[in-house]
């Protein structure tokens, strides 16, 4: 359910591709119909749209010259990295050029000693802790697409994973920048010390959803792998008690690298689908991984395995070996897919929220699970508040999907009246844009977007996402008051 | 202290506004000596110091709310009642440092390499900007992204973007325990130690050198911590919290003198004569250099930043007394063409008629 504004574009849709021509050689410049299908939608395939035509640059000059065109004759611009993000925010703009990324796939350099690695935007996150593992380093964040997922999208997402307890964001895992602005100048953002003078524009960057510049170049920060990592697998008869273990490790002074719960559903959907030896009796479960020096985790392992006890767990297993440990997380892992093999559809959230407030939010889902009739099934990054709540619905029932939607949004709302967050690492993209309306008043939505005005005063680079216009707002205030009728367009279907 | 002048601050701001007269943020007035005042000696002051309080602290969440004039000190003490900490472990310069001031200048301390900066635990804010609109962004959970991250901007902002009311900040258990190994060595093998080091799961938490000797601070749960001792070797350092606890307030004899101290950041392994020796102290596994230096003209300055730019990094002149500091259209690396026209957007964005404290990082913001 998307509207984007038309754009004013002062070039006609043959002379632009022409034009791309000149720039690039022709098979890197599609726009033929059976060619821009692939580009129609990145992860979140509920929200489609073709590109007018789709440039796939190699060189960052060609990045700057396809720029500057655009920027010459105001055609909107959606960069793309492997369209693996959740939230639409690679959707395409139907007169404007999707830039792909897709081509920029060198490792430029590893450097040991500075624990660095510059990459291109189109090096798949996996890739760089595997070309970092000779020097026994890794790159931390870990979003679950880690196999297929692009750095450059990492970086225009601020993507997480399941480690971001301990490790934090891509935001707190990069040093420098290389960007191309609208109008085509090359930027370079950090350096290589630690910090940079003037005003932080990497943390800006971060997390921009490609609506500030078309990121080219990213110098990630490496990590020593730990020497160790053990995992206690944890089962409660009660959801809220595993919640209570959750804050009782913490409170212990221990910060685990990964702190993931599981309910029920998840629970039987990923054991039926990798059998990861997951109690199927337990209410909730909670994976605790400890990593560090030898030393470190075994002491560890001790004290949370008391906590996890004295939390009222029904069980508690330490992984016995390194296959066991994997098989553990493989359940976790493949938890996305597992629901998808029990459900057609599965509509995936993304909220977060104080941690405290778990109980209170799970018995409102519940609630909300009732009336819509839609089955939730709740996976949740429990060290760090970070719900990913998984509706469960089939888009080849009529009005099913736009009933997830609803629900979706009042989960998000909830979130945010919990002292929460719409969306803690997936994005706003076009999925989210009207929960922007209730998480920001107009005052702050007009400082996002003088924010933006600063890169991109015409607002050419992925136009429509990330920031609502307050028009929006003020229609889907409206909506919300006359509740149940949604002013929004017929959706295509998938 | 629990007092909220949000109000009548908002309402100063309006004012300068209005009449577009610049302003001079103070919280504890500690950092006075920090970037460039000459567009701020006849500016009003506006004044944080009594807006005061914790507004909320939640251990087992790891999060803390307070208003920006809290002392930092205050803010210490009821992290370490918990068995809490600030993990960037700021320094404070002096008692009346506030929470606010040192997330405006992004000021870290000898953790900094180790576990991140202020602005990596900031995660949210709420601030008045230039048009004197209170507005709040990030919030009290770890992860966050909902539209463009603001709060991160304000730090390091110097106020020239907005004012900040109240920040929220994650904060970390104070490591079961803590010891320091130190080392006879040349800068050479000092920064080769450290990189060594570095790139295998040791507990470091800090690192210096300065006149031959190395220091190496570990920090974590009692086993760990002794067997990195056995590893790394070296002698134990008597009494070291004390000796952090002068090098990151600056009472270490190498900074009392009255000598302009340059602070270089840039690639932690640069190892020319001039950015280790003599009149250098470094930190930060090599990353953070300490320059003194008795000549404060245009061209040293000049050099030094010329230097740093080299090994992809920058120097600002953090310390000189007004009357022989030469360097001053700013004390900070000069930013390229492209990125100086997107600060000057920025600050047109949060603060069109330049009324927060301008020219305090760089001359025309």
């Amino acid at each position: 359910m998307h509207t984007i504004e038309k754009a004013q574009s002062t070039i006609s849709d043959s002379a632009l591709i022409a034009a791309l021509n000149k720039l690039l050689n022709r098979e890197s410049v599609l726009s033929e119909a059976e060619d821009l299908a692939p580009y129609e939608c990145d992860g979140l395939s509920a929200y489609r749209a073709v590109p007018l035509v789709v440039a796939l640059p190699e060189t960052i000059e060609q990045v700057q010259d396809i720029l500057a065109l655009c920027y010459q004759h105001q055609v909107p611009v959606v960069a793309r990295g492997a369209g693996t993000g959740l939230s639409g925010g690679a959707l395409p703009h139907e007169q404007g050029v999707l830039l792909s990324l897709a081509k920029f796939k060198d490792i430029i350099e590893l450097n040991p000693k500075q624990r660095t690695a510059k990459v291109q935007p189109g090096v798949r996150n996996l890739a760089i802790s595997q070309a970092a593992d000779k020097y026994g380093l890794y790159y931390a964040p870990d979003p679950s697409s880690q196999i297929a997922c692009t750095i450059g999208g990492n970086v225009a997402e601020n993507s997480g994973g399941v480690h971001c307890l301990k490790y934090g964001l891509t935001v707190h895992n990069i040093q420098q920048l290389k960007i191309v602005t609208i109008e085509g100048e090359l930027l370079t953002i950090g350096g290589s010390g630690l910090d940079s003078p003037g005003y932080d524009l990497l943390a800006l960057m971060t997390g921009s959803e490609g609506m500030l510049g078309v990121i080219v170049e990213v110098t990630v920060k490496l990590l020593p792998k730990p020497e160790r990592a053990q995992v206690l697998l944890a089962a409660f008869d009660d959801i809220v008690k595993a919640g209570e273990a959750v804050g009782n490790i913490i409170a212990a002074g221990i910060i685990p690298a990964g702190l993931e719960m599981m309910d029920k559903l998840a629970i039987k959907a990923a054991e039926d689908f990798v059998h990861a030896g997951y109690p199927l009796d337990a209410e909730a479960i909670l994976l605790c991984e400890l990593d560090g020096t030898e030393e470190e985790v075994s002491e560890h392992v001790l004290r949370v395995r008391e906590v996890l006890k004295d939390s009222g767990a029904t069980d508690v297993r330490t992984a016995k070996d390194e296959a066991e440990r994997l098989n553990f997380w493989a359940g976790r892992k493949a938890a996305f897919p597992a629901v998808g093999r029990i459900s057609p559809d599965y509509y995936c959230m993304d909220g977060t929220i104080p941690r405290k407030k778990l109980p209170q939010v799970l018995k409102i889902m519940a609630e909300l699970s009732d009336e819509y009739n839609l089955p939730v099934a709740n996976v949740f990054h429990a060290g760090d508040g970070n719900l990913h709540p998984l509706i469960l619905y089939d888009a080849n029932v009529p009005g099913e999907l736009e009933r997830t939607e609803e629900f979706g949004g009042k989960i998000l709302e909830l979130c945010v009246e919990v002292g929460g967050t719409i969306t803690g690492e997936h994005g706003v993209g076009m999925e989210k844009i009207n929960q922007m309306c209730v998480q920001f008043n107009s005052l702050e939505l007009q400082q996002f977007h003088a924010v933006k005005a600063a890169f991109d005063a015409q607002g050419l680079l992925n136009p429509g996402k990330a920031v609502p216009t307050l028009h929006r707002c003020a229609e889907f205030g409206a909506m919300h008051v006359h509740k149940g009728e949604l002013p929004f367009p017929e959706l295509e279907r998938f | 202290m629990n007092t909220d002048i949000s109000q009548q601050l908002q309402e100063q701001i309006q004012r300068a506004d209005k009449e577009a007269t610049p302003l001079r943020i103070v919280g504890g007035n500690s950092k006075a000596f920090y970037g460039c005042t000459s567009q701020l000696k006849d500016a009003e002051t506006l004044s944080l110091a009594e807006h005061q309080g914790v507004l909320s602290y939640e251990p087992t969440e790891l999060v803390i709310t307070a208003r920006a004039g809290t002392p930092l000190h205050v803010i210490e003490k009821l992290l370490a009642d918990n068995g809490q900490m600030l993990p960037f472990e700021p320094p404070a310069y002096a008692d009346s440092a506030t929470i606010g001031g040192t997330i405006a200048c992004n000021f870290s301390g000898p953790r900094r390499a180790y576990t991140g900066a202020a602005r990596d635990f900031l995660l949210g804010c709420k601030l008045i900007n230039g048009r004197g609109e209170i507005l709040s962004f990030g919030g009290e959970v770890m992860k966050n992204v909902a539209g463009y991250d603001v709060s991160r901007l304000m730090a390091g902002a110097m106020g020239t973007l907005g004012v900040l009311l109240e920040v929220s900040l994650k904060v970390l258990p104070v490591p079961e325990m803590e010891s320091t190994q130190l080392f006879q060595c040349s800068s050479i093998e000092a920064l080769d130690k450290l990189h060594a080091w570095s790139q295998t799961p040791l507990p470091i938490s800090a690192s210096s050198f300065h006149q031959s000797i190395l220091r190496v601070r570990l920090s974590g749960a009692d086993k760990a911590v002794h067997a990195a001792m056995q590893t790394i070797g070296g002698e134990n350092q008597a009494d070291a919290e004390h000796y952090w606890q002068q090098l990151k307030e600056q009472q270490l004899d190498f900074f009392t003198d009255a000598q302009p101290l340059w602070r270089i950041s840039l690639a932690s392994d640069a190892d020319i004569p001039e950015l280790t020796e003599n009149n250098c102290l470094f930190e930060w596994g090599g990353a953070l250099r300490w320059l003194k230096s008795d000549s404060d003209n245009q061209s040293f300055g000049d050099n030094i930043q010329q230097t740093a730019a080299k090994f992809d990094g920058h120097a600002s002149l953090f310390r000189a007394d007004d009357k022989t500091s030469g360097h001053q259209s700013s004390r900070f690396q000069p930013l390229t063409p492209g990125l100086l026209r997107i600060h000057k957007n920025l600050k047109q964005a949060f603060d069109p008629d330049n009324i927060l404290n301008p020219g305090r990082l760089y001359a025309d913001i």
